[in-house]
């Protein structure tokens, strides 16, 4: 029970126990007089008495007064039966109009008189509503959880599908598989975290994925084709960390392989992703670039959606623009045609198929599109960064 | 990566009209050449040629002398008039004052004078200034003010046009003096990516550059008379016995020599500048002569000092032990794979010269006192290089250009561009003896459909786009018509000697591509069939992690990574397998080489960090991966990646990887809530810590069944196991929560009694029915009936739960643990456990008699189950 119950509670137990006033008309005992004068009067009575009543509890004792069996009105009323037969109508109408007046005062009054002890009552109930309401802290996603799980929905949304795999990957999956030769400079572009083998030493085959696409080898040789799936994940890389690096950060990649799939399908994918993202009319940019598992390789960059640059290439960035550092554009990550080679390694005729592969740094979405200047804020765990988000972002 | 200088670019491709740093980044740029700085010119503002006109020599009190300067700067810079409160000296004209602390000038001299405005390097900003006794509205500069260096003589200060840095220079006052010495170029540096080594020469940046502008480029190959020259120069074997995945170290392998060359010559200034400015240091003539022609072409060169090298040069692998000490200083073990130049001059003859490609060795470089100059010019295997460089740690600038391939056609050309260099600026001559051993290797053509490119671009392009392209990238182009069996043209495309990364038809598809513009491919959304949506544990994901922040609890990240004293530090036991950890070949940090094997092991730090941040509690968790090690049978096998390796093979790879899976892990400790007016939150326990894995379980719409346990780092007698019930109806263990050990606690400083909870959550996931089948809901009344049963403490109150819920029956409704009472009313060793229990029938309202009966059994069912007694 609430406190304003119990206020409630005791303020109607102090109201019972005060004196109610006495009406100042005395009960008549003997049958008045039924005639204009004397009824009026009694009629004048009540009418003021019900007038000075000051609660509802007030009234009730003026209704039993002027009303009540011993009233003057309703001895009248009573008396009536007893009255010659020619004067029974005129004493009757007399009495009943009277009565009428009173009671109706009543009811009127009474409405007013509960209204405004109801409202009096809800009043004194009034509690201060900003006092502070949380007994539990509110808890929150990690908000690279919630905007990669936003991401999969764009694509979940296209009919792709969100696949998986694991972080502590074969080499064949990492590299081999998406055409990185052994000796390939490509190799060496990336610092792997390599796992020991059994005696502590190299030759385990083993590392720490270096980027979700072994996700796309593995999905290619167990799902098949057509293939459209992003890939979400945690990926490792050799860097210390710092505010624009960390060792363990997340990606997401995808991959659509399909009859007769080019470029300018990864164009319009990218530029569906680009427009969920941040909004507005996007403007994607691809330049040529070089990834083994691609052939056409390009680097994807979306149009700055913070500064002027937003509204279309004839309109310049604002050098100093936090977002695209006053270029316009915003370096997205690699994309490209995958390379026949690893649809090869993969068990798909790439005569008869090919399709496009893309891959996005997930916390680099969030420091541009959120604007978090730090990346160390994503990793430490700092309860404080994840709160302010919520579970949306 | 390569920094181009644009007046070097300029030398050999037509830069668009006024183009500066930006614009020719920005042209590069669109054919694939990604910007990764500019180096802007180093001096900005007017300065100037000035001419000495007068000078007066005020001695200081400081003891120094100074000079008191009449500089005429030009028209455009003098002042009509001096000061008549500070007049300069000699006869009053136009001119300025300037004050100058060197002396190496005279009147007459033409001097380089910086005027008010101008940016030095350094971000020296030159100002008009009062300076002994005089204002000095400009400073006349030196070689290092500028940037420049000091006098290559050794004698000027001051910058003199004539000589010194100022050789063969000369200018007429006010004379941009930032063009007449060459600060104004701007660099742009360039991104290469693996596959375009010969976009490390000004070569082929020039030729990109041309494909993006259409600027005229002349290739710089053909301004060079390669040597017509008698063979029988130095005698050079090629004996690779060990070649490396079948290729050979060294395809080709020239030798130039120049005699009688003075090698103490000074490099031009031109050269030394453009060294400084493509980012390496100037050393002496024939070192500079041979870096700039490889900047230059790309080809890279070394020079031996001729009388120190006893022919026959042999090329070889290297034997095992052998040692090198390269031109670092560095003594160096060599390994079987290292590809080795050597001769015949060790003292039992056989000597190591260099490493292939790499580094060259101390015993054979040139010095000042070197007169004849041997020019090694070669083609070496790129796997060669690329592996000796990494495994000596030396990324030499010949080495990053062979890894990535270097034109087989250019060392005759580079030898004979560096000789004549040497030559021109060194004097001696060029001994027409050549030695060219070795083969060329020409690239192999490619079978190319005309229809190629648009099939995977998605752009129709017109067959003249297709061969010009083709044609303007270097490659030779041929109608090969209709292929068999097939439609449409084809192209036979043999691509250029500089581009051996052209081997498949989709590498013509990028060049085509990128030449027309990837700016012309179109948007199109493709239409993918349907997916199925989330996967069923990719929603249970979403929906524990939900449960969990809606219970209050904030997700954070932790990295995977462990030190081998994490294990002791939460109590595990010596065979506990949670000690058999994935651990990494090259740790970030060395007191962390291991992966987690569960994720309290992380999450746990990550809770005292917290805390040490001024949070007073904690309620956090975290879903991720953990990974126990398969020990002896970790290893994984590399199988060709030639074609779909067999299932056997994939098996194997798959097989190897460490049991990997996500799991669930939360802390909790201190107040669940803020000091209130509503009174204090309760602190978080072991029960929340049980309730929060129902929650979890309940949100992927499984079920846990909890049991008394011991589990490390729990509190031993606060320890909930968590099981469900898998496909064999057996129950398995997923996890644990309670109350974490004191000794835990302390450890990670955490409040007292924090708790936690750590789930494998796909298992709890895959326990979860595939459908949750509906139940009646039955609106006949309920009755409420209480029962309190006297056990022994050791009873399990969730077996009294059971008994009551088997011996009611389906009329159990609900049955609700509401009170436990131990104290002397029930005696020692008993506690009392009272339950609320709804019953409810599907078929009517309960009767009387049939409340009493289901008391009855229930009471009946509770003392045969666990002994219990109903309390009076």
């Amino acid at each position: 029970m609430d406190s304003g119950a119990r206020a409630r509670r005791g303020r109607s137990r102090a109201r019972r126990t005060k004196a109610i006033p006495v009406s100042e008309t005395s009960p008549a005992s003997e049958a008045p007089v039924i005639d204009e004068a004397t009824i009026g009067a009694a009629v004048d009575a009540a009418l003021a008495a019900v007038a000075a009543a000051r609660s509802t509890a007030e009234l009730k004792q003026v209704r039993i007064d002027h009303t009540g069996d011993s009233s003057v009105l309703a001895t009248a009323n009573r008396s009536i039966k007893d009255l010659p037969k020619d004067q029974k109508a005129a004493a009757g109408k007399l009495v009943g109009q009277g009565k009428g007046r009173v009671q109706k005062a009543i009811g009127q009054r009474q409405g007013e008189l509960a209204a405004a002890e109801e409202e009096a009552a809800l009043a004194a109930e009034t509690v201060d509503v900003t006092l502070p309401v949380d007994r539990r802290p509110r808890g929150a996603t990690h908000p690279l959880t919630t905007l990669t799980d936003r991401i999969s929905d764009v694509f979940v949304g296209m009919g792709w599908e969100v696949a998986e795999g694991p972080e502590i990957e074969a080499e064949w999956f990492n590299f081999d598989a998406l055409n990185f030769d052994v000796d390939h400079p490509a190799r060496q572009m990336q610092d792997t975290f390599y796992v020991a083998g059994p005696d502590g030493g190299e030759g385990s085959g083993q590392i720490l994925r270096t980027h979700t696409s072994p996700v796309q080898a593995r999905s290619l040789l167990e799902r098949g084709v057509p293939l459209y799936i992003v890939c979400p994940g945690e990926v490792f890389r050799t860097d210390e960390l710092d505010a624009t690096h960390t060792p363990v950060f997340h990606q997401v990649e995808g991959l659509a392989i399909d009859k007769d799939l080019t470029m300018a399908h990864l164009v319009g994918t990218l530029d569906a992703l680009a427009r969920e993202l941040f909004g507005g009319e996007p403007i994607t940019r691809l330049r040529p670039s070089f990834f083994p598992f691609t052939e056409p390789s390009a680097e994807m960059d979306f149009r700055c959606f913070s500064c002027e640059a937003r509204h279309g290439l004839d309109h310049d960035a604002d050098p100093a623009c936090r977002v695209c550092g006053g270029t316009g554009w915003i370096e997205m990550g690699g994309c490209g045609m995958v390379n026949p080679a690893v649809l090869r390694a993969c068990g798909v005729d790439p005569e008869e198929y090919q399709g496009f592969a893309f891959g996005l740094g997930i916390e680099r979405i969030l420091m541009l599109r959120n604007g978090v200047e730090d990346m160390r804020d994503m990793v430490e765990g700092d309860v404080r960064f994840s709160q302010h988000y919520g579970t949306e972002i | 990566m390569p920094r181009i200088p644009l007046t070097w670019l300029a030398e050999h491709v037509t830069l668009r009209e006024g183009a500066g740093a930006e614009s020719v980044a920005a042209d590069l740029v669109s054919v694939g050449l990604e910007e990764e700085a500019i180096h802007g010119a180093q001096v900005t503002g007017p300065l100037v040629v000035g001419r000495v006109l007068a000078l007066e020599k005020e001695p200081q009190k400081n003891g120094k002398t100074i000079n008191w300067c009449r500089v005429d700067v030009g028209p455009e810079h003098n002042e009509d008039a001096d000061d008549p409160k500070d007049p300069q000296p000699g006869p009053e004209q136009p001119s300025r004052g300037i004050v100058c602390g060197a002396h190496n000038f005279e009147v007459g001299d033409l001097v380089v004078v910086s005027l008010p405005g101008t940016v030095l390097p350094g971000d020296f900003a030159i100002a008009a200034r009062k300076t002994y006794g005089h204002t000095s509205d400009g400073m006349i500069c030196s070689g290092e003010e500028l940037g420049l260096g000091a006098d290559p003589e050794g004698e000027d200060g001051i910058i003199v046009l004539g000589r010194g840095l100022g050789a063969g220079l000369t200018g007429e006052p006010g004379d941009d003096a930032i063009a007449l010495l060459g600060l104004g170029d701007e660099t742009v540096e360039i991104n290469v990516t693996p596959d375009r080594g010969y976009c490390f020469s000004m070569r082929g940046v020039a030729r990109e550059y041309s494909h993006a502008t259409g600027g005229a480029f002349v290739d710089p190959v053909t301004t060079v008379d390669a040597p017509e020259g008698t063979r029988g120069g130095v005698p050079v074997q090629l004996r690779d016995d060990a070649p490396l995945r079948g290729g050979e170290g060294c395809t080709r392998f020239v030798t130039l020599e120049v005699r009688g060359t003075d090698a103490t010559a000074p490099t031009p200034r031109w050269m030394s500048r453009r060294l400084t400015q493509a980012g390496m240091r100037p050393i002496s003539l024939i070192v500079d002569v041979t870096n700039y022609v490889m900047l230059d072409l790309g080809q890279p060169l070394h020079a031996y000092d001729a009388e120190k090298v006893v022919a026959p040069i042999i090329v070889r692998r290297a034997r095992a032990g052998e040692k090198l000490t390269t031109l670092d200083d560095v003594e160096r073990t060599l390994d079987a794979e290292d590809l080795l130049i050597t001769d015949c001059g060790g003292p039992e003859g056989d000597r190591v010269l260099g490493l292939a490609g790499v580094m060259g060795g101390a015993e054979t470089e040139v010095t000042d006192a070197t007169r004849n100059v041997i020019l090694e010019a070669a083609t070496f295997q790129q796997i060669t290089v690329a592996r000796t460089a990494r495994r000596h740690r030396l990324p030499s600038e010949a080495s990053k250009r062979f890894e990535r391939g270097v034109d087989p056609h250019l060392p005759l050309v580079a030898a004979q561009r560096a000789a004549e260099l040497i030559v021109q600026y060194g004097g001696g001559e060029i001994d027409h003896r050549v030695t060219d051993e070795g083969t060329i290797t020409e690239p192999s053509a490619i079978d190319f459909p005309i229809a190629d490119a648009e099939r995977v671009v998605g752009v129709a392009y017109t067959p003249e786009q297709v061969r010009s392209s083709l044609e303007m990238i270097g490659c030779t182009v041929e109608e090969a018509g209709a292929p068999a069996g097939g439609s449409g043209d084809m192209l036979r495309v043999t691509p250029p000697s500089w581009r051996p990364d052209l081997v498949v038809r989709e590498d013509l598809v990028e060049e085509i591509a990128r030449l027309v513009g990837y700016e012309q491919i179109p948007s199109v959304l493709p239409t993918a069939p349907g997916g199925r949506g989330l996967t069923r544990s990719q929603r249970g994901r979403r929906n524990a992690g939900r449960a969990l922040a809606e219970a209050g609890l904030t997700e954070v990240a932790s990295y995977p990574f462990i030190g081998e004293g994490v294990f002791d530090q939460l109590r595990y036991d010596a065979e506990d397998e949670r000690r058999r950890a994935v651990r990494l070949l090259n740790p970030l940090a060395d007191d962390e080489p291991l992966m987690r094997t569960a994720l309290l092991q992380t999450l746990l730090p990550v809770a005292r960090r917290n805390l040490g941040r001024g949070e007073e509690s904690v309620a956090i968790f975290q879903v991720g991966s953990v990974s126990l090690s398969r020990g002896e049978a970790g290893v994984s096998p590399v199988p060709s990646a030639a074609q779909r390796p067999s299932d056997e093979e994939l098996a194997a790879v798959q097989d190897a990887l460490p049991a990997q899976t996500r799991r669930l892990a939360v802390v909790i400790g201190g107040a669940s809530g803020p000091g209130s007016w509503m009174g204090d939150a309760p602190a978080w326990g072991w029960a929340d810590a049980i309730d929060l894995a129902h929650r979890v379980a309940a949100s992927v719409g499984a079920h846990l069944e909890v049991r008394q346990a011991e589990h490390a780092p729990f509190h031993p007698g606060r320890t909930a196991e968590l099981t469900v019930q898998g496909a064999d109806g057996e129950q398995a263990v997923v996890g644990h929560a309670g109350e974490l050990h004191p000794a835990v606690i302390k450890a990670y400083s955490l409040p007292a009694r924090s708790s936690a909870l750590e789930l494998d959550l796909e298992a709890v996931i895959a326990a979860a029915p595939a459908v949750v089948e509906a139940v009646p809901v039955p609106t006949f009344p309920p009755a409420k009936e209480d029962f309190a049963f006297v056990v022994d403490q050791d009873v399990p109150a969730s077996a009294v739960e059971a008994a009551i819920v088997v011996g009611i029956g389906d009329l159990a409704e609900s049955v609700r643990l509401f009170d436990v009472y131990t104290g002397d009313q029930i005696g020692e060793g008993k506690k009392s456990l009272a339950f609320a229990v709804r019953l409810r029938s599907e078929d009517g309202t309960l009767t009387g008699e049939q409340i009493g009966a289901a008391r009855e059994r229930c009471i009946r069912a509770v003392e045969d189950a666990v002994g219990g007694v109903l309390r009076a």
